[in-house]
C-alpha cells in the first residue's frame, strides 16, 4: 500500500512515537519526527509547530469505523468533524453528496480522515483498508482517530504529506481532540452575535472568530444532518440524528396551522388599525384626551405588539424570532393576569363594593382639603400671613372644591355601571386595567392637579416679578438681546414705582409661597402613586420572559461562550477536552432582549427637577408620545 | 503531572497551589482558599441573635424570632452560594485560550474563556489599595479593530489574593505557553 513503502523509505528518523499503530509484522511504523521549529508558513494551509484540534461529536464516539466528514479551518488549525460515514460505500457518491452540501450551505464540507473504532472490529486488517482510503480522499492534513480495544483510551494522528524537512516523508502534529455535543452546539446561539464574513468570499474567516467558526459550520451543515440510519439513502452517515430525525407531532400541528391563523389575525389586526387611525378621532379635542389617558397609550403599545406577532412575514433572524416569542409570552401573561382580576372583581359583588365606597372616599379627601384650607387661612405653624391675600386664595380654592363635591355627587349614582363596564376591560390584559386606574386616579384627584397648576403660575409670576424689580433695585436689567444683565440708568419715578412694588411683593412672598409648597407636595403625592403603577404596567410590558424561561429550561439555546474541561488524562496519549457551552447570566438576558416600553420615563435629573420647583415652572412628570400641552 | 505547594495571601490566610501540567501545551493552577472559619460564623449568629432578643424584649413580639432565625438561615446560605470562592482555577492551553473558574462553597462555578486569539499578554501588575501595596496577576486583552491597543484588563485570582512568589510560579508558567503560542501563530 502506498502508505506503507513511504514509512519504508523515511525508516531511521527522528523520535519513535507514543502511538504504537498495529499493522501486519513485514511493515515498518512510521517513523514520527519532531515538528519542525516554528517558521514561515509554507503553503497556504500550513502552521507549523501549531497544535491540530479536532473537534469530534460525543454522539460518533460509539460508532462503527469509517471516514470522518467535517470542516477544515487552516488559520486557526482546526479540523470541525460534522459525520461518519460508514461501510460499504462508493467514493462517488461521497464525494456528491458532499458537494451537494457544499453548495446548499456554503461550508467547505470535505473527507478530513479515518475512524476505527478497535473495540468493535474483529479483525486488525480493516486498519489497512483505512490506509489506503487517504489516496482515494487525498486532504492535507490527513486525520486518522483510532480507538482502542480493551482501554478507554484514544489515539490520533494528522499526518501531512507536504514536509520541509525532507521530501516524500510524511509527518505527524501533534493533535487535541475536543468533544462537542452537536445537538446543543447545533441549537445554540452565541451571544454577542459575531457576524462572519461571507462565505462567497473564499472561506475566509477572521483570526477572532475561533470558536464562532465552529458554531457556524455546526449550524449552516443541516443538510447534512436530515437523514438517519434508517433512510434507504446511497451512503450511510453517522451523527446526531442519526437514531432518528428530532420532530414533535405539536410541534408539526402548530407549524400547519399558524400559517391561517397568523393571516386571520393579521387581517382582524390591520382592521382595528384602520378604525384607530379614522379621520373621525383627529376631531378636537379626541386627540387631546387621547394624549393625556395612559389607557389609549397602553392600547397602541399592545396593538403595535400583537401586529408585530402575527405579522405574516417570518422573522428574519435569531434576535428577531425571540422578541417576537417574548412579546407573545407577554401578551399571553398579561391576559391571564387580568382574567385572574376580573374573576376576583365580579365574584362577591366586590364592584358594588367599590362604587358604594368611592363616594364616601372621594367626600373624606375634600373634607380633608377643607380642613387644611382652613388651617392655611388660619396660622399655619405659627407663621403669620397677610389676611387679604389669605383669605382671597383660601376662598378662591374653597369655591374650587365645591363645585368638585357637587360633581362627584352628580355622578354617583351612575358609577357602579361605569365599574363595572370599566371592569370589563380587564379581560384586554392586567396592564390595560392598572392603566385605567391610573387614569381614574388622575380624574379623580384632577381638583388637587388644578390648585397646583394655580399656585405654580401665581408663585413663578411673584418670583419673575420680584426678580426684575431686583435688577431695578440694584440699577440693573436684563438685556433681552444680549441676554445678559445690564446696567441702567432709571428715572426716580421709575425707581420709586420699582422698590414699592418690590417691597410689596416682598411682604406677599411667604403666603403664597405657603400655598404652593403645600399643593405641590400633594401633587407630587399622587405623582408618585400614578408612577408606581406606571413602573408596574412598564415591567409587565418589557420583561422578556419566554427568554428567561428559555434560559432556565434550555440554558444551551443562549451562551455567552463555553468552557473546557480536560478529560482523564494518560502520558503519552493526546489531550482530551470536553467544551460545554457556557450559559448567558440571567442579567445579560433581560439586557439583551429587553422589549422597548412606552418611554413613560422621567426625564428630569435632581437638580432640574428641585430647580424647577423652586422656581414654580410647571413639572410634567412624564411626556407621552406627542407633547403635552399645557 | 501534579504538584501541590503551600502559599499566603495578601492577608496572612494559608493558600494551597495545585498544579497540574497536563501536556506541553495545557496546564492547569488551582489555588484553594481558606474555608469558613467556624468563630466567625458563630460570632455573625450571636451578634444576630442577640439583637433579635433585644428587640423581642422591647416588642414582646414571637416574630422578631423566627425572623432573626430565617435572616440568619438565608444570609448563611446567599453568603455561601454568591461569595464565598473555595477555589480559584486558571486553564491554559495553548493556541486555544485561557480559562477561569471560581468555584463557590455551594458548588456552584462560574466559568470565564478568552479565546487565544483575544490575548495580547499576561502579565503582574502593582497596585496601591489603601495604605497596602499589592500585586496581582492579569490578562491584557486586545482590541479586535486595533491589534496593538489593549482593550481590556482582566485580574486572575481575584478573591484568593496570592503573593508574589506564587504570582511568579504561575506567570513563568503561563508565559512559557505564551511564547510558544507566539512563535506559530499567524497573527502579528
Amino acid at each position: 500500500m502506498g502508505l506503507v513503502s513511504r514509512g519504508a523509505a523515511a525508516a531511521g528518523l527522528g523520535a519513535a512515537s507514543a502511538v504504537v499503530r498495529p499493522g501486519p509484522p513485514d511493515a515498518v511504523p512510521n517513523p514520527v519526527p519532531s515538528p519542525p521549529p516554528g517558521g514561515a508558513a509554507r503553503g497556504s494551509s500550513r502552521v507549523p509547530g501549531m497544535v491540530l484540534k479536532a473537534f469530534f461529536p460525543t454522539c460518533c464516539a460509539s460508532a462503527d469505523s469509517g471516514l470522518l466528514v467535517g470542516r477544515w479551518v487552516p488559520e486557526q488549525s482546526s479540523a470541525v468533524v460534522l459525520a461518519v460515514v460508514h461501510f460499504p460505500f462508493i467514493p462517488i457518491q461521497v464525494k456528491e453528496l458532499l458537494a451537494q452540501v457544499q453548495q446548499a450551505s456554503q461550508v467547505g464540507v470535505a473527507v478530513l480522515g479515518t475512524w476505527c473504532h478497535r473495540q468493535q472490529e474483529p479483525e486488525e486488517s480493516l486498519g489497512h483498508f483505512l490506509e489506503g482510503l487517504g489516496t482515494i480522499f487525498s486532504h492535507e492534513p490527513w486525520l486518522q482517530l483510532c480507538r482502542e480495544r480493551g482501554s478507554k483510551s484514544w489515539s490520533c494522528k494528522a499526518i501531512r504529506q507536504q514536509v520541509p524537512v525532507a521530501p516524500g516523508v510524511p509527518s505527524e502534529d501533534q493533535v487535541m481532540l475536543i468533544f462537542y455535543d452537536q445537538r446543543k452546539v447545533l441549537l445554540s446561539q452565541l451571544h454577542p452575535p459575531t457576524v462572519l464574513p461571507d462565505h462567497q468570499a473564499g472561506d475566509a474567516v477572521a483570526s477572532s472568530g475561533g470558536l464562532a467558526v465552529v458554531f457556524d459550520t455546526v449550524a449552516r451543515s443541516e443538510l447534512l444532518f436530515h437523514g438517519d440510519q434508517y433512510d434507504e439513502g446511497p451512503v450511510r452517515l453517522s451523527h446526531w440524528q442519526s437514531e432518528g430525525v428530532e420532530a414533535s407531532v405539536l410541534g408539526e400541528l402548530v407549524k400547519r396551522a399558524s400559517g391561517p391563523v397568523c393571516l386571520l389575525l393579521a387581517c382582524l389586526l390591520s382592521l382595528v388599525s384602520a378604525v384607530s387611525a379614522c379621520w373621525l378621532w383627529k376631531l378636537w379635542p379626541l386627540p387631546f384626551i387621547r394624549s393625556k389617558l395612559s389607557t389609549c397609550e397602553q392600547l397602541r403599545h399592545r396593538l403595535e405588539h400583537l401586529t408585530l406577532v402575527f405579522s405574516t412575514q417570518r422573522a428574519q433572524s435569531p434576535t428577531q424570532l425571540m422578541r417576537k416569542a417574548n412579546m407573545l409570552v407577554s401578551v399571553l401573561l398579561d391576559v391571564a393576569l387580568g382574567l385572574m382580576l376580573l374573576s376576583w372583581l365580579h365574584s362577591s359583588n366586590r364592584i358594588g363594593q367599590l362604587a358604594d365606597a368611592l363616594v364616601p372616599v372621594a367626600d373624606h379627601v375634600a373634607e380633608e382639603l377643607q380642613h387644611l384650607l382652613q388651617w392655611l387661612m388660619g396660622a399655619p405653624a405659627g407663621l403669620k400671613m397677610n389676611r387679604a391675600l389669605d383669605q382671597v386664595l383660601g376662598r378662591f380654592f374653597l369655591y374650587h372644591i365645591h363645585l368638585w363635591i357637587s360633581y362627584i355627587h352628580l355622578m354617583s349614582p351612575f358609577i357602579e355601571r361605569i365599574l363595572w363596564h370599566v371592569g370589563l376591560s380587564a379581560c384586554l390584559g392586567l396592564t390595560v386595567a392598572l392603566s385605567i386606574l391610573s387614569d381614574i386616579i388622575a380624574l379623580l384627584t384632577f381638583h388637587i392637579y388644578c390648585f397646583y397648576v394655580y399656585g405654580a403660575r401665581l408663585y413663578c409670576l411673584k418670583i419673575y416679578g420680584l426678580s426684575s424689580l431686583w435688577r431695578l433695585f440694584r440699577g440693573k436689567k436684563w438685556n433681552v438681546l444680549r441676554q445678559r444683565v445690564d446696567s441702567c440708568s432709571y428715572n426716580l419715578d421709575q425707581l420709586f414705582i420699582g422698590t414699592l412694588l418690590f417691597t410689596i411683593l416682598v411682604f406677599l412672598l411667604p403666603t403664597t409661597a405657603l400655598y404652593y409648597l403645600v399643593f405641590t407636595l400633594l401633587r407630587l403625592l399622587v405623582v408618585t402613586v400614578q408612577g408606581l403603577i406606571h413602573l408596574l404596567v412598564d415591567l409587565i410590558n418589557s420583561l422578556p420572559l419566554y427568554s428567561l424561561g428559555l434560559r432556565l429550561c434550555r440554558p444551551y439555546r443562549l451562551a455567552a461562550g463555553v468552557k473546557f474541561r480536560v478529560l482523564e488524562h494518560e502520558a503519552g496519549r493526546p489531550l482530551r477536552l470536553l467544551m460545554q457551552i457556557n450559559p448567558l447570566p440571567y442579567s445579560h438576558v433581560v439586557h439583551t432582549y429587553r422589549l422597548p416600553s412606552c418611554g413613560c420615563h422621567p426625564k428630569h435629573s435632581w437638580g432640574s427637577l428641585c430647580r424647577k420647583l423652586f422656581f414654580g415652572e410647571l413639572i410634567y412628570p412624564w411626556r407621552q408620545r406627542g407633547d403635552r400641552q399645557d | 503531572m501534579e504538584d501541590e505547594r503551600s502559599f499566603s495571601d495578601i492577608c496572612g490566610g494559608r493558600l494551597v497551589l495545585q498544579r497540574r501540567y497536563y501536556s506541553p501545551f495545557c496546564r492547569e493552577f488551582c489555588l484553594t482558599c481558606p474555608r469558613l472559619s467556624l468563630c466567625s460564623l458563630t460570632a455573625v449568629t450571636c451578634t444576630v441573635w442577640l439583637a433579635a432578643y433585644g428587640l423581642f424584649t422591647l416588642w414582646e413580639n414571637s416574630m422578631i424570632l423566627s425572623a432573626a432565625i430565617f435572616i440568619t438561615l438565608l444570609g448563611l446560605l446567599g453568603y455561601l452560594h454568591f461569595v464565598k470562592i473555595d477555589q480559584e482555577t486558571l486553564l491554559i492551553i495553548d493556541s486555544l485560550g485561557i480559562q477561569m473558574t471560581s468555584s463557590y462553597a455551594s458548588g456552584k462555578e462560574s466559568t470565564t474563556f478568552i479565546e487565544m486569539g483575544n490575548v495580547k499578554d499576561v502579565v503582574i501588575n502593582e497596585a496601591i489599595y489603601m495604605q497596602k501595596v499589592i500585586y496581582y496577576l492579569c490578562i491584557l486583552l486586545k482590541d479586535p479593530v486595533e491589534p496593538h491597543k489593549i482593550s481590556q484588563v482582566v485580574p486572575v485570582f481575584q478573591s484568593a489574593k496570592p503573593r508574589l512568589d506564587c504570582l511568579i510560579e504561575v506567570y513563568r508558567s503561563c508565559q512559557e505557553i505564551l511564547a510558544h503560542q507566539k512563535a506559530t501563530s499567524t497573527s502579528p
